[in-house]
């Protein structure tokens, strides 16, 4: 019953640890004031400084911020990169999305297994280095990408992966591989050293330039209903996905009486094929927290949170350092401008490998120092949100055009884009195209015409806003990127006719049964039973009734789910069922003799066999005859 | 009923609720039996079995959490909806192993009783994942075979906000989410046979085990042999 199985608890860890001072956990627990609510934090930096969380640290975790074990254990255990065997004092982390598996992974990750002397999953015996895969890290367009502890490599070849490996085996520090004066950058140039920007086209709201906080100045002269009025009149919808209208969600926070009011920011982007946030974080961090900062004078609120993901722990200290700038310059703290009562200030809170914590309920349990499980609704967080006051959640994308609005008016907002899908949107643009990356265009470009300025004339599919979205055919191309039509937070994936559509359903399906918090049980096991159909398909073991078994198992799971992902994680099905059904129809065998094509008799009764010591004189030859 | 009653209807029939009550909640007092597994008398609800999923205006929801709102159209009993819980109760049976013949619990079980009710009776079609996890029989008056379990949390709920104690708790994430204990094994934790969260109410299958009790209750005399599960509830409408 214990985390730990027998053997672990019997022989300790497979590699010898050192053990970890009770104290340093003290001291680490008490650098949060010991505030459970911190959990993520505390876990984050044991995990960062011993490797590992063991059963004695969760005991000490427990007894200073007064909880349990098994609550310590319950978060511990919930978020990918924190681990509970002891990992290498370098893990690297190979990104594992579809996309990086059609750049050359595997070459990459034998390369790495080759020098390293360790298969993926595994730890060295010396504790020098640890190998896995993860799910996307947010670098489609520069596949294949992955994580070297806090550093990010990008575009790599079995080359670059084999010098790598060398450089750490020397004993360079990740750091000094991506640069010899990496201390002496400044936090912007370190990351532009790790990652590209690929800034493909520019718009009006976004990407172009864009004046230092003039949308916070016109906010000053406004009073809080002004703002989100105008916010509302510009037609802005959040741009994480789900397009709920700001302007409301932020009235509604607005009036709900409460002591506090929180201002919380998702960049969280875990769909695979996103990566809009990860350039709005480089190149307009300033404009992120002016848009938050906004938000909070309309709400009344005077905390706020960035919610980062995991896997952008490289732009950490960039947003840090763009923080403590502006509380220099009195544009966060007390009295923000001057304006006597307007108080707000932030922190960033940095998450741990859990894609389903981009859902807002989740999210706000994840800031709580909780395992990322989505909250019961209603209430829903404009009511009863972080620590139960009312919050606003929105994208970075959203937050920043907020004060570009507020800078510009909302009538220059709503001019752009159509009826319903107001202003511009990023599209991070990835897979089979001669330009992979980030696009700004208003709302209502067709496909076809993205394509064409992609160079993704050769698409077979595209996968509009990742795996939780559409996967669309040709037929479809002349369609509309609008909330109306073909809605999107934003991934645009591109596939050539040499790519096998089961084999991406199959990868995306793997993706939601990885990335399931487990709370119910439709998302939980269905998913699976989906992930191993979808596997009798690619084996060419489906019956023809397999196909409607797909669709039936397919309704149940997104009718009975409890929160956005099991309603959308059999979408890689259900759209190509109807886009590719040629795929589908081509993999399936009716059965001659009634027998499922997947029933092995063989291997039904090898146990049997093994057990018996003797042959079955029924489905096995006499050879002695 | 009072000024601020909500009135809505299940299934056509008129349902009175208090304020703040949810649906289940005013369904179970009116006499309307809503399925559910994870929901149990006194404890919180959790909302995560989704074996009490209505159509609340046509919308999904768990009647377990969602609070019953004035003029409301659910529906319950639909055929529709019952092949959606007999789809989820399926999952349970297949996610873990439910040797019925063999099982302590069996004529108990809610899993069980409530796939009866479902009319789960043709052979499913799901695959098995065959889990083999290992028993724990630390404790001197309890076992745990957590291969049975359903990942209601019935019990975490009984020992933390019943019994104060907190002996449960989940662990894990996706299909790997499970219920530990909070130590090394049950023997290393402050759980008692007297807990309610030991107690046969609460663990709704054959997970939780008190030792020196089992069939003491001969198969045919046992909860289930009495009625559907539910009957309790609906013998209330009956009068």
């Amino acid at each position: 019953m214990a985390t730990n199985t027998p053997d672990e608890q019997m022989t300790g860890p497979a590699v010898s640890v050192p053990s970890i001072p009770v104290e340093e956990i003290v001291s680490i627990c008490q650098t949060y004031g010991n505030d459970r609510h911190r959990m993520l934090d505390i876990l984050r930096d044991v995990q960062d400084r011993f490797r590992w969380i063991s059963p004695k640290v969760m005991e000490t975790v427990a007894s200073q911020t007064c909880l349990s074990r098994i609550e310590v254990e319950g978060v511990a255990s919930f978020y990918s990169f924190l681990s509970q065997t002891p990992k290498g004092r370098v893990t690297i982390r190979l990104c594992d999305d579809i996309i990086d598996r059609f750049a050359g992974l595997a070459a990459i990750a034998e390369a790495f297994e080759e020098e390293l002397g360790i298969k993926v999953g595994e730890t060295s015996p010396d504790e020098s280095f640890s190998l896995e895969y993860t799910p996307c890290i947010g670098m489609c367009d520069q596949a294949p990408a992955a994580m070297v502890n806090d550093v990010v490599v990008t575009k790599l070849t079995p080359d670059l992966a084999r010098q790598w490996a060398q450089s750490l085996k020397a004993g360079k520090s990740p750091e000094e591989i991506v640069s010899d004066r990496f201390a002496d950058l400044s936090p912007h140039a370190r990351a532009t050293a790790q990652v590209d920007n690929n800034i493909r086209h520019a718009g009006a709201v976004l990407l172009g330039p864009v004046p230092d906080d003039a949308g916070l100045k016109t906010a000053l002269g406004l009073t809080p209903v002004q703002i989100m009025d105008m916010i509302e009149a510009s037609g802005l919808r959040g741009c994480g996905g789900a397009g709920f209208t700001t302007g409301r969600k932020w009235k509604f926070a607005a009036a709900e009486k409460a002591e506090k009011h929180f201002v919380l920011c998702n960049a969280d982007e875990g769909e695979p094929g996103t990566f809009k946030d990860r350039v709005l974080l480089t190149e307009r961090p300033h404009l992120l927290v002016e848009g938050m900062t906004i938000a909070a004078r309309a709400v009344g609120a005077r905390e706020g949170i960035i919610y980062l993901r995991g896997e952008y722990v490289y732009l950490r200290d960039l947003i840090e350092e763009v923080l403590a700038d502006r509380r220099a310059r009195g544009l966060l703290g007390e009295a923000i401008l001057g304006v006597e009562g307007f108080d707000f200030d932030l922190r960033v809170q940095m998450g741990a490998g859990a894609y389903i914590c981009g859902e807002e309920g989740a999210l706000i349990s994840s800031c709580e120092g909780l395992p990322g499980e989505p909250k019961t609704r209603p209430p829903f967080p404009v009511n009863r949100g972080y620590l139960g006051y009312p919050t606003v959640v929105n994208n970075v994308e959203t937050f920043c055009h907020a004060a570009r609005i507020l800078d510009r008016g909302a009538q220059w907002f709503f001019d752009m884009g159509e009826e319903g899908s107001h202003g511009t949107k990023l599209f991070s643009v990835s897979g089979d195209c001669l330009n992979p990356g980030l696009y700004e265009f208003p709302y209502g470009l067709t496909i076809n015409e993205l394509l064409e300025m992609v160079g993704g004339e050769d698409a077979a599919a595209v996968q509009v806003g990742g795996p939780s979205g559409t996967m669309i055919a040709r037929d479809s191309f002349h369609r509309r990127l609008t909330f109306d039509d073909l809605a999107t937070g934003g991934a645009i994936i591109v596939f050539s006719g040499e790519r096998n559509v089961l084999e991406i359903v199959e990868y995306y399906m793997s993706f939601f049964v990885h990335e399931s918090c487990g709370y119910c049980t439709p998302c939980r096991v269905g998913n699976v039973f989906l992930q191993k159909a979808i596997g009798k398909f690619r084996k060419g073991l489906a019956n023809p009734e397999d196909i409607d078994y797909l669709k039936d198992l397919s309704g149940t799971i997104i009718e009975t789910s409890r929160c956005g992902l099991g309603m959308t994680s059999p979408n890689p099905i259900l759209t190509t069922l109807k886009n590719f059904p040629l795929v589908y129809s081509a993999m399936v065998k009716p059965s001659k003799d009634g027998i499922r094509a997947t029933f092995d008799i063989q291997s039904a009764i090898d146990g049997a066999r093994h057990l018996a010591k003797r042959r079955s004189y029924i489905y096995d030859e006499d050879f002695s005859k | 009923m009072t000024d601020q009653d909500i009135t809505f209807t299940i299934d056509g029939v008129a349902i009175t609720a208090k304020p703040g009550q949810t649906i289940m909640e005013a369904a179970d007092d009116a006499g309307v039996y809503i399925p559910r597994l994870c929901d149990h008398e006194g404890l919180r609800h959790q909302g995560g079995c989704r074996v009490c999923t209505v159509k609340a205006n046509g919308r999904s929801v768990a009647a377990c959490t969602q609070p019953a709102a004035p003029g409301q159209t659910v529906e319950n009993e639909t055929p529709h909806i019952n092949k959606l819980r007999r789809d989820l109760v399926e999952m349970l049976f297949h996610e873990g192993n439910h040797l019925c013949p063999i099982c302590e619990a069996s004529g108990n079980c809610e899993l069980q009783a409530m796939a009866y009710r479902l009319e789960m009776v043709e052979p499913t079609k799901f695959p098995y994942l065959e889990p083999s996890r290992a028993l724990d029989a630390s404790h001197h008056d309890i076992a745990l075979d957590t291969n049975r379990c359903i990942s209601c949390g019935r019990c975490i709920r009984a020992s933390k906000d019943v019994d104060g104690k907190g002996v449960f708790g989940y662990v894990g994430r996706g299909i790997h989410r499970r219920v530990a204990v909070n130590g090394e094994d049950l023997a290393h934790t402050d759980a008692d046979a007297s807990d309610h969260a030991m107690s046969d109410e609460v663990c709704p299958v054959g997970c939780i085990i008190r030792k020196r009790v089992g069939f003491a209750t001969p198969i045919g005399e046992r909860e289930f042999d009495k009625g559907l599960i539910g009957y309790e509830i609906e013998g209330k409408r009956r009068g």
